[in-house]
């Protein structure tokens, strides 16, 4: 073997070197100490060392399991991830329809209007919709005439208006996406259902989404990921609620861990999040490979 | 759809979305009798900067902002610099471990990075005083985290821009007598900066945007906090100062703004690009 050929067998490896340096004690490695964390009994009294970290095994996990709050606050977090994601796309898929029909000047005032919402923080996001429904100095209770109505005291009002907010943060990316999809559609398959007589509903449902199927699909796992780790803005806009009403799992576990000092539960209920989607991420992976994607 | 009724639906959908930023816009310059009083006002006559005065004169405000600046810039530099090259390994080359290196930077994407804070935080506190610059009440460590959580998906965007690169192009410099490395920082990097400059938009906001590892990280060293954990310190259970809060809501939502309006078009069409890979 010439030289030349060994150094490129050994060049890709040193090219990830910097990569594996960052990685493997940042993430590999706090992965790993989640789950080692969750399965032992892990308070105030071990971190500060006062006390030998006691091994459960299953132990946090069966606490969980008996445990009524977790089982709501894992149903809520997958309904709750499933409406924003719907809302997102629906929003998202009209918008980017609507795009493909309107002039020029339209287009470009819509799209920088998504652009300013897309890049505005999640905790700046946060703060004017918390603005904007204050109970006395909120527009919107000023406007409905509405003033001293707290939307954050009902549950699903205040879950709403959080689902608002996620909703605005991230219909861009699905509308942009679906629109960069549906101006690669080739023109003469268009116009080739039109003579064929469809309706504009026809064509979208029977033309356009078969073809954007691949795109739909990331788009779909996409939000399903991003809705189903959200943390600052329920955080930020109702702390996890009255007596934990609005709580989601992300926020459920910094609390367990950082507020009760319970780190083994908190652990382990990062490690069911994890796993849960790991499991999406699963679908994701096999969705792109099955759309010809060479990994 | 008649053209003009779509026309409009847009213009007004466009509305509907701009109207939260507007909002925030304008009650940072509502001079404070207007913020408090409970008459609906959405337009004003006597625009003031006191809200931006006193937020800025409060509790190191441009010192949190310098902060946030400067963890998001050396993440962007640096998570930059390396998924350049490990996007290079990965579209140049073919080993053995290839694929499974590219699925594990996928998968690590759907690591919910808010499960990883417990363990991060006993990490961050056994470094301070082992690794300089790193450990609870730093910088560093805000800068090494998000590093870490940026990289993967920087990588695996960076792929598409680094393969559009010709391969002829590299060949030629080498066969002039270039070295690899020579080729490497003169042709491939410079021609596929376009893609880092939309890569680098996620990065940059992937660290500016984080509240929780500076609210979890950064917890009795005020002033080295981050604008997300400093805004949070302003949203009061009740009695909030909602001219302040908007005015440094305002300044913390500037600098995404800019560089997103900055790489707007390469952003697009990266997505488009990673969308339709």
């Amino acid at each position: 073997m010439t030289t030349a050929a060994r150094r490129g067998r050994f060049l890709p490896l040193l090219y990830l070197l910097p990569t594996a340096v960052v990685l493997v004690p940042l993430f590999g490695y706090p992965l790993y100490q989640l789950g080692l964390i969750s399965v032992f009994d892990y308070r105030q009294p071990q971190v500060s060392g006062g006390q030998p970290a006691e091994f459960v095994g299953v132990g946090n996990y069966t606490t969980l399991l008996s445990d009524p709050q977790f089982w709501s606050v894992l149903s809520t977090t997958v309904w709750f991830a499933a409406a924003c994601v719907l809302a997102t796309l629906a929003v998202g898929a009209a918008l980017a329809v609507l795009l493909t029909r309107v002039g020029r000047v339209p287009r470009t005032v819509l799209s920088l209007a998504a652009m300013a919402a897309w890049a505005a923080p999640a905790m700046t996001g946060s703060t004017v919709w918390l603005f904007l429904f204050d109970t006395d100095l909120g527009l919107v209770n000023q406007t409905l005439g509405l003033g001293g109505h707290n939307w954050f005291y009902d549950r699903y009002s205040a879950f709403a208006l959080v689902g608002a907010t996620v909703v605005w943060h991230s219909f861009p990316f699905v509308m942009v996406s679906l629109y960069a999809g549906i101006r690669a559609v080739p023109e003469s398959v268009l116009e080739a259902s039109r003579i064929d007589g469809a309706t504009v509903w026809q064509q979208f449902w029977k033309v356009i989404v078969p073809i954007l199927r691949p795109v739909i699909t990331i788009v779909v796992i996409q939000s399903v990921i991003w809705d189903f780790k959200i943390f600052t803005q329920i955080y930020v806009m109702t702390g996890g609620g009255i007596a934990g009403q609005n709580l989601v799992l992300n926020v459920f576990a910094y609390q367990k861990a950082f507020g009760s000092s319970e780190y083994g539960l908190g652990s382990a209920i990062g490690v069911v999040t994890t796993v849960i989607l790991l499991a999406v991420t699963l679908f994701y992976v096999r969705a792109i490979r099955r759309q010809g994607e060479h990994l | 759809m008649k053209r003009p009724l779509a026309n409009a639906a847009a213009l007004l959908a466009a509305a509907v979305t701009v109207f939260p930023i507007y909002w925030m816009l304008l009650s940072a310059f509502k001079p404070a009798g207007e913020i408090t009083s409970t008459a609906v006002r959405p337009w004003t006559w006597h625009p003031s900067l006191d809200s931006f005065e006193r937020v800025i004169g409060q509790e190191n405000f441009g010192r949190y902002f310098l902060n946030s600046l400067i963890v998001a810039g050396t993440v962007v530099v640096l998570s930059g610099l390396v998924a350049f090259l490990a996007a290079v390994a990965l579209t140049r080359f073919r080993f053995r471990w290839r694929t499974t290196i590219l699925v594990l930077f996928l998968i690590a994407q759907m690591v919910p990075v808010e499960a990883l804070t417990i363990p991060l935080f006993f990490l961050v506190r056994d470094l301070g005083g082992t690794v300089p610059g790193v450990g609870l009440n730093t910088l560093g460590s805000l800068v090494i985290t998000h590093l870490a959580f940026s990289l993967p998906f920087a990588i695996w965007m960076m792929r598409g821009f680094v393969a559009a690169v010709p391969e002829a192009v590299e060949e030629a410099a080498l066969v002039d007598g270039a070295s690899r490395f020579t080729v490497l920082w003169r042709i491939t990097f410079p021609l596929a900066a376009p893609g880092l400059a939309a890569t680098s938009v996620f990065s940059f906001i992937t660290a500016w945007n984080d509240f929780i590892f500076a609210k979890t990280f950064i917890i009795s060293a005020k002033g080295n906090q981050t604008l997300p954990a400093a805004l949070q310190m302003f949203v009061k259970p009740d009695e909030n100062d909602w001219g302040g809060i908007m005015a440094a809501s305002t300044l913390m939502t500037i600098p995404v703004l800019l560089f997103f309006v900055l790489v707007q078009r390469r952003l697009v069409s990266g997505l488009g690009g990673a969308v339709k890979d």
